[in-house]
């Protein structure tokens, strides 16, 4: 009984649970603006920095000597390297790559589901048969998306929902799971990062989740190297003490895709430093 | 023979009796106990939320907690609102400590007899 009180509960506090994604666009942009009149649209692309000033002399430090440079570099070499069979990950992408971070994820007719750049990475590989990377919280593979991201610097996110109802099934999906509380210490994404996006837990500046991925992959100093989204948000999971899903898991796509589609017209800023 | 299993009797007399000390040693009073819980990011971590006397880097998503004694005459108000603070208010980020377990019903007395001293 109380468990579908708190369910209901939950879906209640989703903005308006059968609007138009159009519409919960609207109205997720107007909350960040009204709680942060001051703060420019683009500066959300720079996560708990376009809020926190003291964290934000560090950060900019940080960026002139962006600790993330060798991997733009080995992104952009692995990208370029053909194929045993002259092919390239080049091949397997709009604009062969350039330019087109704005527009993902992606919804794709042909397999029903969510795609995000490292899934077409992977996917390319193994259609040209080369073995795709297994490693998917860094490396490789967070490499290259590092490079798609760099040569779209500055372009307003514009991910797409396109008229299928798989598509809005993705996308729902990935709202409910925003807007859910899980775990031990009973948390969703919303109760952190819109709640109480500028606020501190213990030291710790919440990022807006507006914005929430364009500056990915990221260099964490805490990691120690430049991680993928998807590490990001199994980290989230686990500091509340629920179940992190798979890399590339359809739960993580599918949230990926609510959050991106959120973003839209926030420029992308990957990959970036973080604390 | 028997002296052999004097010997072990003795032998666990002792340990016990070390064991005993060792417990004793090291469980701080009360008030230590409780401030501890507060500040163990695998216990209560009450600082990641709250401003708390004496506790250093506190967060600021809820309120400093300050005169519990004023704002809950009622040591079972205060109680509740740790066991689990959803039943008050059913959107709060605050953890239900109790009812998910994350607190022990000691625990949390221990945190309550503290709280209501501040
Ligand atoms: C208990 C609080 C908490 C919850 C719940 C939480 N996060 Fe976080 N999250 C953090 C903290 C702390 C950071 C690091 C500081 C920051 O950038 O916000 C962070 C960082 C992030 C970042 C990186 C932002 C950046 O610019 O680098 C993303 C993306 C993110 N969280 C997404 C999520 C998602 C999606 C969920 C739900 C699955 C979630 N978080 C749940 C606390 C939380
Ligand atoms: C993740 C954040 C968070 C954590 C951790 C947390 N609280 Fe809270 N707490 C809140 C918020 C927010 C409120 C405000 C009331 C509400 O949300 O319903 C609150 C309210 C309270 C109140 C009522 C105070 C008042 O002025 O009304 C008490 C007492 C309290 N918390 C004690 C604790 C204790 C003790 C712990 C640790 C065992 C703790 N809290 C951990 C967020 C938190």
């Amino acid at each position: 009984m109380r468990k579908t009180i708190l369910l209901l509960l939950t879906f209640w506090i989703a903005p308006t649970v059968f609007a138009s994604p159009a519409e919960d666009l609207a109205q997720f942009q107007g909350l960040f603006h009204n709680a942060f009149p001051n703060i420019p649209n683009a500066e959300f692309a720079n996560g708990a920095y376009a809020l926190d000033q003291e964290g934000r002399e560090n950060w900019k430090a940080i960026e002139e000597f962006p600790p993330y440079d060798p991997n733009v570099d080995n992104g952009k070499k692995i990208f370029e390297k053909p194929f045993a069979n002259g092919k390239s990950l080049a091949d397997c992408f709009p604009n062969r790559g350039i330019g087109i971070r704005q527009t993902f994820p992606r919804f794709d007719a042909a397999s029903g589901q969510v795609q995000t750049m490292e899934v077409v990475i992977n996917q390319c590989r193994t259609e040209n048969n080369e073995k795709p990377y297994e490693e998917l919280s860094k490396g490789n593979i967070a490499d290259v998306v590092a490079y798609l991201a760099f040569t779209s610097r500055g372009k307003p996110m514009a991910v797409t929902i396109p008229d299928d109802p798989r598509a809005l099934a993705a996308y729902e999906k990935g709202k409910h799971f925003f807007y859910t509380k899980r775990g031990q210490l009973n948390f969703a994404c919303a109760d952190c990062h819109v709640n109480n996006a500028g606020k501190k837990i213990r030291s710790e500046t919440l990022s807006p989740a507006l914005g929430h991925g364009v500056g990915f992959p990221t260099y964490r100093s805490a990691w120690g190297f430049l991680g993928t989204l998807h590490h990001r948000y199994r980290g989230c999971n686990e500091q509340v003490r629920a179940k992190p899903f798979a890399y590339q898991s359809e739960e993580y796509r599918d949230l990926e895709y609510f959050e991106a589609y959120m973003n839209t017209g926030i420029p992308v800023s990957g990959p970036s430093a973080r604390k | 023979m028997n002296t052999g299993i004097n010997l072990s009797a003795w032998m666990t007399g002792i340990i016990v009796g070390l064991a005993l000390t060792a417990t004793l040693a090291a469980e701080p009073p009360p008030q230590e106990q409780a401030k501890q819980l507060m500040s163990d990011p695998l216990k209560g971590n009450c600082l990641a939320c709250h401003k708390v006397a004496g506790g250093v880097f506190p967060g600021n998503i809820g309120p400093a907690l300050q005169n519990i004694r004023q704002l809950f005459p009622d040591r079972a108000a205060l109680y509740a609102q740790i066991y689990d603070p959803t039943v008050i208010n059913p959107l709060t980020v605050m953890p239900p400590f109790g009812r998910h377990g994350i607190l022990t019903e000691k625990e949390i007395n221990l945190i309550v007899d503290y709280l209501i001293t501040l």
